[in-house]
């Protein structure tokens, strides 16, 4: 459906997200079209279904669903849109899948600025498009002010994987390693430095970032080691490590020495009282890898450009408590524990 | 208890107030609390205000008393 | 992080560690309080104990003002918050504290009240300004090293001649505290806890300096060292008090030098002693009501005073019975002797300040030290 159905265009700069926009009228088909389709376009949503048909391809399909509610909803690196795309097509590469298609639905909240709402659609548009990943369907609803933030996004993407490539929680070992792709903390940081009241200075940018191609070069160079695969998001490395430690009924020994943390997240940290352990990261995983699958997937990881910085962090032990334990730089021994709600900025 | 980190004065502002630095990160803060501020001084700084200066040569000082005592340390074993 | 990163370097901490173990005479126990939670943090978070040698004992004391405010005091400010119209400003950490029957600003904020972190005061009279038509109440809490932040946010709300800006003072003093603690009959006469030294607060003193410790140095006979909060800081220190005590001497050191004077900020001393007075005593969690140690505003500012401006009743509110804090920030009791810790009480489900504040000793305990509990049971 083209904009020339519609007499006059939206008034993106200065217009408003109102209720008519999303009961299924003219004026839902409108911003449709003007806001949604203009940013993905692609020939799926080009012909203008409730729904999209694709072939399926062989092997086993991977499936996975999200929902983005952060707030601010633009951040140093990115926003909400770019945030939903990365993060969906991350759930799906965790998997050791590659990612095919994406549907996203959008709740808004009477009033939101049509410019805020473009800048997400743009976003999301180019993320899938650098990503070659499509949004191919979705939906749109609006909802009174103050019953959504903004706006909410929901996302769907789907995959497939290669015929006997059986990435699980449950299946981390004794002896096998923990690497990490790069530096954590950054996207957490990031989205810190622009919150109201919390605000400081900073060129660090979120790491918000879609993994499906180091994934990719990670499989072909050592798909039959890797264990499991997990993006540290809310609650960071220690979050990811301590879920993995409960399902596959392992524990951790990790090196504080080893871990990567840029000067300015740790600086960030230390003045808000913050562990980098339980900072959010968008564009980074974890993999659990067989000893022996270590090195050549190291090297694999650092040949690209999201891996650059990928590093070996320690070993899975075994421990009947599942604790996650890390020796210090000095030597000396601590838990990382999974924290109890959101990380809060302290003064003691 | 009482979070404070030290940073770098990297401009006074107008109004008791300064800019700082840590490793490239830059933080607005109340320097009401202190005399005499130059650019290039280090301030702990605690919730947005600046408590006291460091003292570079008392600094330097902590430092070689720990690298002496490693040395005394040394020859007592050899 | 300059001056920062210098005093983690793990090599020099490993030589620190021999040395130490050269200067402990092997039949005597030595028994130091941190009264600080920065300097628990700091023993937690580098696994320093494992460095020490096995007679020297780290007692943890009370930590941090979040630790120690009474759970009435939380009540009183979530009275005040869920009036219409009235908007909260409070320190992260204050956020989980609990208050009695399960509440915290956390839940009153989720049941619809307008509670609002800020990092600074500075933050908080800027929403004053913001609102004109709300009332803006600052919930204040510290030991000496926060309250001086306050009384600028006071004057500036004079300046700009708010009405709709007030303080809820809850700002401690640690000497008092410490008194408290050297007073108690299980350290006096019962002998329950021997401290044989304090590491003292590094940032209280730099706003204080070393001179209020000298009275209790030569009143009770115990060493005090004045500590950075880097972990070489921190084994310097004890490594002080180690020779002091071989030397049956009592004197305050300072190892905090590039910080800590004698006299401390006196520009921050005198700001303090404008707008604050001593209030006759103050509750705090785990010691009862300590003479001389609270502060609150002087009449002239009453205008700023939440308890003035508006009618809030003092609530005192009992701690669960089973609750141990009371020993533990003492230091009679360590976390383990506690029967909550670990079953009712955790991170997640805190019933008293030690376990909320990441400096109290359960929460530092169950963070860092729960491991070394399991493998010496595990020994045994």
């Amino acid at each position: 459906m083209s904009s020339k159905a519609f007499r006059r265009k939206l008034d993106i700069r200065n217009g408003r997200v109102d209720l008519s926009h999303g009961s299924g009228g003219r004026a839902m088909a409108h911003l449709i079209a003007e806001v949604f389709h203009d940013s993905f376009s692609n020939e799926w949503l080009a012909r203008g279904n409730d729904q999209a048909a694709f072939d399926v391809a062989a092997g086993r399909m991977v499936m996975t669903t999200d929902g983005y509610v952060i707030s601010p909803l633009f951040f140093p690196g990115g926003n909400i849109g770019s945030l939903a795309v990365h993060g969906t097509i991350n759930d799906v590469a965790m998997a050791g899948a590659r990612p095919l298609y994406l549907s996203a639905s959008f709740i808004i909240e009477e009033g939101f600025a049509l410019a805020d709402l473009k800048k997400i659609a743009d976003a999301m548009g180019a993320a899938a498009r650098e990503a070659g990943v499509p949004i191919v369907t979705g939906d749109t609803k609006v909802v009174e002010r103050g019953k959504a933030d903004g706006v909410f996004i929901s996302t769907t993407g789907v995959g497939v994987v290669a015929a006997g490539l059986d990435l699980s929680a449950e299946k981390a070992r004794v002896g096998d390693r923990v690497l990490v792709s790069g530096t954590l903390g950054d996207h957490g940081i990031a989205v810190m430095s622009v919150r109201e009241n919390m605000t400081f200075e900073t060129d660090l940018m979120s790491d918000s970032a879609a993994l499906h191609e180091l994934v990719a070069a990670m499989v072909e160079a050592g798909g039959a080691g890797i264990r499991v695969m997990r993006d540290p998001t809310r609650g960071g490395l220690a979050a990811t490590l301590n879920e993995l430690a409960q399902q596959s009924r392992v524990g951790f020994r990790i090196e504080e020495e080893a871990i990567p943390v840029r000067p300015a997240v740790a600086a960030a940290c230390e003045l808000l009282g913050l562990d980098p352990l339980n900072v959010a990261n968008e564009g980074k995983l974890v993999a659990i890898v067989a000893p022996e699958a270590a090195c050549d997937l190291l090297t694999a990881m650092r040949a690209h450009p999201l891996g650059r910085d990928a590093v070996d962090i320690g070993q899975v032990v075994e421990d009947d408590h599942r604790f996650v334990q890390m020796t210090t730089s000095f030597g000396g021994g601590r838990i990382v524990d999974w924290l109890s709600g959101e990380q809060l900025p302290r003064i003691c | 208890m009482c979070l404070a980190i030290p940073a770098e004065v990297t401009e006074l502002l107008g109004d008791d107030m300064a800019r700082v630095m840590i490793d490239g990160v830059g933080k607005v803060i109340s320097v009401a609390l202190i005399e005499d501020l130059k650019v290039g001084d280090f301030v702990i700084i605690h919730v947005g205000y600046a408590l006291t200066k460091i003292d570079p040569e008392e600094a330097r000082r902590t430092l070689d008393i720990l690298a002496e005592l490693g040395d005394v340390q040394a020859e007592r074993v050899s | 992080m300059k001056y920062v990163d210098e005093y983690r370097d793990g090599n020099v901490a490993r030589v620190l560690a021999d040395v130490i173990a050269s200067a402990v005479e092997e039949s005597r126990s030595y028994r130091f309080m941190e009264f600080c939670g920065g300097h628990t943090h700091a023993i937690s978070r580098y696994g320093l104990e494992d460095l020490l040698p096995n007679n020297i004992r780290m007692i943890h004391g009370p930590g941090c003002p979040v630790c120690v405010l009474p759970a009435g005091r939380i009540d009183m400010a979530i009275l005040l918050a869920e009036r219409p119209n009235v908007t909260l400003c409070v320190y992260g950490d204050l956020m989980r504290v609990p208050g009695s029957q399960g509440s915290s600003l956390l839940r009153a904020k989720a049941r619809g009240a307008d509670v609002r972190m800020v990092y600074s005061t500075r933050d908080a009279t800027r929403i004053a300004e913001q609102d004109p038509n709300r009332e803006e109440e600052f919930f204040a809490i510290g030991f000496e090293t926060t309250t001086p932040p306050t009384p600028p946010a006071i004057r500036l709300a004079g300046k700009k001649q708010l009405t709709n800006f007030t303080i809820f003072c809850n700002h401690v003093l640690t000497p008092p505290a410490i008194q408290n603690i050297l007073e108690s009959p299980d350290i006096r006469d019962l002998g329950r806890v021997e401290i044989d030294g304090f590491i003292g607060p590094a940032h209280v003193s730099t706003v204080i300096g070393t001179r209020p410790y000298e009275f209790f140095a030569e009143e009770f006979g115990k060493p005090v060292v004045i500590s950075g909060f880097e972990p070489l800081d921190v084994m310097q220190s004890i490594l002080m008090l180690v020779r002091q005590v071989n030397d049956d001497r009592h004197d305050v050191e300072n190892q905090y030098i590039r910080a800590v004077t004698r006299d401390g900020n006196l520009r921050a001393k005198t700001e303090v002693a404008d707008i604050f007075e001593l209030r006759d005593q103050f509750e705090w969690r785990g010691l009862g009501l300590v003479p001389y140690s609270g502060l609150r505003l002087k009449k002239a500012y009453a205008a700023f005073d939440a308890e003035r401006r508006f009618e809030m009743p003092e609530i005192s509110a009992a701690d669960n019975p089973a609750c141990e804090c009371g020993a533990i920030l003492r230091g009679v009791k360590k976390p383990v002797d506690c029967k909550l810790f670990g079953t009712v009480c955790t991170p997640e489900t805190p019933m008293g300040s030690c376990m909320v504040s990441s400096e109290g000793a359960c929460a530092a305990h169950w963070t860092y030290g729960r491991f070394r509990d399991m493998e010496q049971r595990r020994a045994s």
